[in-house]
């Protein structure tokens, strides 16, 4: 069960610089509270978590509620200081699971 | 040398007076226009991405894909900014989503994409992209302006319980609310869009049939004639504006 993801961040930076990384992914975040066409509930069906890692380090983590609306963005900053692979992680209701891989070239 | 200058003024400020036109997003909050400017914010490059996908996949009996006829995407520009249009071999006006349809149907020998299906939107959006920024250009053929002057003769018809037509809100009373939402003047010139509201992408049949429930008046099946004569004539009346799409509306 994978889901389209598009992340944008710069494919290299400067060490010490400061990138930012933008993530966006397509998801229902199905919120429990809404009845469906059979006027019953809709089960709820949400991202729970999100983290990156950068190079195996978590640099970055998030908790989703119910509230936050589909297909939800998260923007954030990190400082560049290796070359190396940071690794997007969504989980969720229903066994959700989602890891995309990008890599960052950091040159001194 | 004095009076030219004054003439050319006048020409100026006549026609800054005839357009009037504002889009869609004019009406808009900052944020929601950052959203539809910014492609890394917008959602309905989601949907771009898969109908990306879509274009190279190989589809039906004929086992082509989409570029394997039209080649690179590229060469797409300028065709979403012309739709609907007479189609030949339908014999009718058709939607650029129908002309993607009758592709499928036609060339690929695929079964057609349900109205509003992911795919469908998908491919729309993504070939939409295309001539994002060019202006729309319905054609000038007959069969095009007869589904335009039909589609000019229902925005100005009253319908539904509520009695009232497309142009009472949205040429008499732009800019007024309507409740909590400001009421734009209804240029079609950002679909499919993305809208908050839906939480998804949907095409502007979608939308006119929003407005047809709103006024609690007899809603047209997807695909219907009306809308798709309505289709028209919003395209001529937006005629000259710059495609937006894909578009982010509240």
């Amino acid at each position: 069960m994978t889901a389209r993801a598009l992340i944008h961040m710069p494919a290299s930076a400067k060490a010490g610089e400061i990138v930012e990384i933008r993530a966006l992914i397509a998801h229902p975040m199905e919120s429990g509270y809404r009845p469906g066409a059979d006027g019953k509930p809709v089960p709820q069906d949400v991202i729970r978590g999100f983290t990156c890692t950068y190079e195996g380090e978590p640099v970055f983590a998030a908790e989703l509620h119910p509230a936050i609306a589909a297909n939800p963005y998260l923007a954030f900053f990190i400082r560049a200081s290796v070359t190396g692979t940071l690794e997007f992680t969504w989980r969720g209701d229903n066994g959700f699971a989602q890891t995309e891989r990008k890599t960052l070239t950091v040159s001194p | 040398m004095k009076r030219l200058g004054v003439a050319l003024l006048l020409v100026a400020a006549s026609a800054a007076a005839q357009d009037r036109r504002k889009s869609g997003t004019e009406f808009m909050s900052e944020s929601t226009r950052a959203m539809q400017r910014d492609d890394t914010q917008n959602p309905a490059m989601l949907w771009v991405a898969n109908g990306g996908a879509l274009w190279q996949a190989k589809a039906g009996k004929a086992g082509k894909s989409c570029a394997a006829c039209h080649g690179d995407v590229a060469g797409m520009r300028g065709v979403a900014s012309r739709y609907p249009a007479f189609d030949p071999s339908a014999g009718r006006v058709v939607t650029l989503g129908e002309r993607i349809n009758l592709c499928r149907t036609g060339k690929q020998q695929a079964a057609a994409f349900a109205p509003e299906s992911e795919g469908l939107l998908g491919l729309e959006a993504h070939v939409a992209l295309q001539s994002r920024g060019l202006p729309l250009a319905p054609p000038a053929d007959a069969a095009t302006r007869a589904a335009a002057a039909r589609g000019q003769a229902l925005y100005g018809q009253r319908i539904g319980q509520l009695n009232l037509s497309c142009a009472q809100c949205h040429d008499d009373s732009w800019g007024r609310k309507l409740a909590g939402a400001t009421i734009p003047q209804a240029h079609a010139n950002a679909y499919p869009i993305y809208r908050l509201e839906w939480q998804g992408m949907g095409s502007l049949q979608r939308r006119l049939r929003n407005c047809m429930s709103g006024v609690r008046a007899q809603v047209p099946p997807l695909g219907a004639q009306e809308l798709v004569d309505l289709e028209a004539w919003l395209a001529l009346r937006a005629q000259g504006m710059a495609l937006e799409t894909p578009g982010v509306r509240p």
